[in-house]
């Protein structure tokens, strides 16, 4: 870290005799951290890489159209890894090595990012997380010719839940094929049933980019399926103006509009769904688009609106006082202090622990030593929580117990709906599971495809171990 | 078969729309036409100002100030940053690069940009800032005569109005003030306009503040349309093409361009997106800049330039 708990108390202090109160002083003394980082080369890690410590880049936007979303998310992974070292002084005793590359969500810098990270610390990058299907995408042959994984936890390629085919992806908790029958679990629920569907109008309004347009063949199996009319709509970069998509949302007056959108798309989106008197109870949008950045800019009129969660919700959970004990209290979390516990900075650290844990599992068969790339992917492959290990691990309440395996490279595939009460968000449905049924021929058609595309010689699980 | 109700309405919409566009379209034009200068950096003005008037207000209203009160502290305390930012801009930038040519100034307002971005974010946060100042209900219009009437957003008509008090006071400004004929001469030539004893930096001063309260303006409607927030330096590109359409010198010009853009590009939307895939409406607005380059290329409104070769 580039300011030590020393200096970042005695910073405190000064900040106190300036008048302003601890919240106020955390920003100052948060945006003198990411200064003092930016000056330094972007790097969280001290300039000597030691040779007992294990690297783990950070792939952030702290900048541009999507730092609303973007900021608290890296906050809690980055304080995640620091309460690693913190707390437990490494896994195993091997610290964590940090260091943010800002990406800005596009996808040349988060390319950028992975060649300038892929080589640091004394085996490697352990693992890659570019927040972004775009970078995603553009990454993929790359990690596997590098030997690298790339944890996409509830985004990225949703064909990559196919590990015998994707050795190096790891879309952990759910892909948006998972989201896509989920949301319309949720929708034929509401309705009274699965055949309810038929007959009904379902829109998509997404964001175009990779991204957005991930989940729209899931969802044309499902509107073939149930007999419901699909209308996928698109929103261009950064979906600041959408005022053509709801009119048309107005005219064709879909039953349900699912929203795919990230950063101020999401709060336009509702802003607009508003003015045009769509009602808020109708739209569902993904675990992207469903954190408290999405739903403040529109005040009351957000209200009623639904979202998926990743599993896990806001709120604190036991881990959460560990890291205000040993992050916060010596003056080295990243975000204000009244955000700690929000959705994103909450599937931040979710996203952090599950890398961590996966170190953990390939230090059993590797080793207690910094791993390469390679070795952490024998780790993610075979990871296993349990519910008691995630309650040892603080995160009883957020996540259900999560499997890895050879060809499910997803884990775990469960969801609940939660609603915008104009203050905070409030579950209202039990869990759902995506149905396999649906998702798995899909996830076979695609990767088959995709190996073949690619020469790639799919491996046999069977045999691995 | 597009019913008359829906076209109409995506017609008005678009209209309206276009509206905003032209509230930062105005900026552009404002500070091209006194100084020659393409301004990159006010889509960062509008974000600077849109924070600074809503932490303000938003600090004001914690501490127990009356609403109308806040606002109008607010409201004045994003004007007194908007004047430093122009003294600042004078001083440092504008000011030491008189008689270079326009692509030199052009890019220092790029330096601009990236600073007021990052100043800006630091100073006032990089969050998502509600701002509330204007109604965004919408009224349905004529629901005698078409099923579920005409929506008109009570937000876009507040921008009209904005707009048209805009254009007419700073029609008045360029027109009948000293100052403002002086910029026009400033526009012309620099090195001519110093020889006859005008004071260039602070005519430069003049024009930056009154871009950066343009810019407070439009951030006040597109700040309760979408949040104060990052994204909302993006509308500068949603304003290239009024420009182009309109002219860069022109302030007729950037309301008739903002027009047509918006009718144009949410008529695309509607009625040929859906046959092309959707999301036209970015490239549409430029392929009508394109088409108006092609025929007119200073414009509808812009001066034709003669240059004795």
């Amino acid at each position: 870290m580039a300011l030590g708990g020393k200096e970042a108390r005695e910073n405190k202090t000064r900040y106190r005799k300036n008048g302003l109160n601890e919240e106020e002083s955390y920003m100052v003394r948060n945006k003198l951290l990411l200064a003092a980082a930016i000056l330094s080369g972007g790097a969280f890690a001290s300039p000597a890489a030691a040779q007992s410590e294990q690297f783990i880049p950070i792939l952030s936007y702290r900048t541009g159209a999507y730092a609303v979303n973007g900021v608290p998310y890296a906050n809690g992974v980055a304080d995640y890894y620091n309460l690693v070292n913190e707390r437990d002084g490494g896994i195993n005793g091997v610290k964590l090595l940090v260091e943010e590359c800002e990406t800005g969500y596009a996808t040349d810098k988060g390319v950028e990012c992975y060649e300038r990270l892929k080589g640091k610390g004394p085996t490697g990058a352990a693992f890659f997380n570019p927040l972004s299907t775009g970078i995603t995408f553009a990454l993929t042959e790359k990690t596997t010719t590098d030997k690298i994984p790339i944890i996409t936890m509830g985004y990225g390629r949703s064909d990559s839940k196919n590990g015998a085919v994707f050795a190096y992806n790891f879309p952990l908790l759910g892909t948006y094929w998972s989201a896509a029958d989920i949301a319309i679990q949720h929708i034929a629920k509401e309705l009274g049933g699965a055949d309810k569907l038929k007959g009904k109008k379902i829109s998509l309004l997404f964001h175009d980019s990779p991204y957005g347009k991930e989940p729209i063949p899931m969802l044309e199996v499902l509107a073939k399926k149930h007999g419901f009319e699909f209308t996928p709509i698109p929103v261009t970069h950064p979906g600041v103006e959408q005022k053509s998509q709801w009119l048309a949302i107005r005219q064709n007056r879909p039953d349900y509009v699912l929203l795919w959108g990230w950063g101020v798309m999401n709060g336009t989106a509702v802003k607009e769904a508003a003015a045009v008197a769509y009602p808020r109870e109708k739209m569902i949008g993904v675990w992207w688009s469903g954190a408290e950045p999405d739903v403040t800019p529109a005040g009351d009129q957000a209200a009623g609106y639904k979202a998926l969660m990743l599993q896990h919700g806001a709120g604190k959970f036991p881990v959460h006082a560990d890291i205000e004990k040993y992050v916060y209290a010596k003056g080295k979390g990243l975000s204000e202090p009244d955000k700690v516990g929000e959705v994103l900075y909450n599937r931040g650290m979710v996203n952090a622990m599950l890398g961590v844990e996966a170190i953990r599992k390939a230090q059993e068969k590797f080793g207690k030593k910094p791993l390469t790339g390679e070795q952490v992917r024998w780790g993610l492959e075979n990871l296993n929580l349990s519910d008691a290990r995630i309650k040892e691990l603080g995160f009883e309440g957020m996540l259900k117990p999560i499997k890895i395996s050879c060809s499910d490279h997803e884990g775990a595939r469960d969801g609940r709906v939660q609603q915008w009460d104009g203050k905070s968000w409030k579950v209202i449905s039990d869990w759902y599971t995506a149905n396999q049924a649906n998702t798995e021929p899909l996830v076979k058609d695609v990767s088959a495809k995709y190996a073949a595309e690619k020469n790639i010689h799919p491996r046999d699980c069977s045999k691995e171990s | 078969m597009i019913a008359l109700g829906q076209f109409l309405e995506v017609l008005i919409g678009g209209l309206m729309s276009g509206v905003l566009y032209s509230l930062v379209a105005l900026g552009f034009v404002l500070i091209f036409k006194a100084s020659g200068v393409f301004n990159f950096a006010q889509g960062a003005m509008v974000l600077l100002a849109g924070l600074a008037l809503v932490r303000s207000l938003d600090l004001l209203v914690a501490n127990g100030f009356p609403l109308w009160v806040a606002i109008v502290l607010g409201i004045g305390f994003a004007a007194v940053i908007m004047a430093i930012t122009a003294w600042l801009i004078e001083r440092f930038v504008i000011g030491p690069l008189v008689n270079q040519d326009g692509l030199t100034l052009f890019m220092s307002t790029i330096g601009v940009t990236f600073i007021l971005e990052g100043a800006a974010q630091m100073i006032f946060g990089s969050g998502s800032y509600p701002l509330r100042l204007f109604p965004t209900d919408a009224w349905f219009l004529f629901d005698n005569l078409f099923p579920g009437g005409i929506l008109v957003n009570k937000l876009d008509v507040w921008g009209g109005f904005i707009a048209g008090i805009l254009v007419a006071g700073l029609a008045i400004f360029f027109q009948q003030t000293k100052t403002g004929r002086a910029l026009r001469a400033v526009a012309d030539d620099h090195m001519a306009a110093q020889s006859v004893g005008i004071p260039i930096g602070w005519i430069w001063f003049v024009v930056w503040l009154v871009a950066g309260l343009v810019a407070l303006v439009a951030a006040t409607v597109w700040g309760t349309k979408l949040g104060v927030q990052f994204s909302i330096t993006f509308l500068a590109l949603k304003a290239l093409p009024v420009l182009i359409i309109g002219g860069l010198t022109s302030v007729p010009g950037a309301i008739v361009g903002g027009l047509i853009v918006g009718a144009g590009e949410k008529i695309a939307e509607v009625f040929l997106g859906s046959y092309i895939g959707g999301g036209i409406e970015y490239w549409f607005a430029y392929v009508l800049a394109l088409a108006v380059l092609l025929v007119r290329p200073q414009g509808l409104f812009g001066e034709r330039i003669i240059a004795r070769v």
